[in-house]
């Protein structure tokens, strides 16, 4: 897992793109672009954030999830 | 090695949609499609811990900036794990101060290999030939170039084969010969004799109708 370590905390890639949706609900796109992180990375990462539940979709977006927002506190 | 021959036999060709994969690499988990709207380099090396693979990633590396300048992502391939991938690439790094920035597919199923038609039991049945697909961002095959085992690859042909494709679908013109970025581009051929007349009156640099060039 590149945005997750085996101990279920985010990498510090993964915590980037958490700390991108901060501000709400956004696109692979604008998160590549706020967390300073190719698109490719951050279109892996969200799918594996999605999975470990710390991200939500919703459409083509994502925002946080309660355990994503109380990862990056 | 029936399974290989039998593979093998499609080969993925220019003009057609990239043959989708989703892969463990040395930056987690990527498919084909993380990379739509990107230009992407897909390369196979033999093995990792090689000489002349180590000298081509260092040379792959030393490129990138120029790759990211003009939109293109890299990645590698070969059937090694990605243990192996991690400890090859901190050895790079350790012994020749170049650190690999781009991902690395451990193709250990040869799923990825197969599909793209990497292996090449003439050369080796269980190592990947020296392959490069581009791809362009709606992710159809641009380019292929296969080299054999015993020779690296020249990172200015590269290059110039993006450059050269990217002013193709930017300025609907080809290249000529040994062309490169600032040289004339070669007009389309005309279809018709109207078209050809008109080309003629263009006061483009016309060796015969069928054969103009402008500056760009």
């Amino acid at each position: 897992m590149a945005c997750i370590s085996p101990d279920g905390k985010p990498t510090e890639s993964g915590a980037k793109m958490l700390r991108a949706l901060q501000a709400g609900l956004g696109s692979p796109e604008e998160v590549a672009s706020k967390a300073g992180l190719p698109l490719f990375r951050v279109r892996s990462g969200l799918r594996e954030l999605t999975e470990a539940g710390l991200a939500k979709q919703r459409d083509d977006k994502y925002e946080l999830s309660e355990n994503g927002a109380e990862m990056i506190k | 090695m029936e399974q290989i021959k039998e593979q093998t036999t499609h080969m993925p060709r220019i003009g057609e949609p990239a043959p989708a994969f989703e892969a463990v690499t040395t930056h987690g988990k990527l498919k084909l499609e993380d990379f739509k709207g990107s230009w992407l380099i897909l390369f196979s090396h033999p093995a990792d811990f090689t000489p002349v693979c180590t000298t081509e990633f260092i040379a792959f590396s030393e490129i990138h900036p120029e790759l990211q300048k003009r939109g293109v992502e890299l990645l590698g391939l070969s059937v090694d794990s990605v243990s192996s991938h991690i400890a090859w690439a901190r050895n790079v790094e350790e012994k020749t101060k170049v650190k690999i920035p781009f991902p690395i597919i451990a193709d250990l199923n040869k799923e990825v290999s197969l599909a793209y038609g990497m292996i090449h039991p003439g050369q080796s049945k269980t190592e990947t030939v020296r392959c490069v697909f581009i791809i362009d961002p709606n992710q159809i095959i641009r380019t292929i170039l296969y080299y054999p085992l015993t020779t690296g690859r020249n990172m200015d042909e590269i290059l110039r084969i993006i450059d050269a494709l990217q002013t193709t679908d930017n300025n609907a013109v080809a290249t000529p010969a040994n062309w490169r970025p600032g040289d004339k581009v070669v007009v389309p051929p005309p279809n018709t004799q109207e078209m050809a007349e008109e080309g003629l009156k263009q006061g483009y640099e016309c060796t015969d109708w069928y054969l103009c060039k402008k500056k760009l």
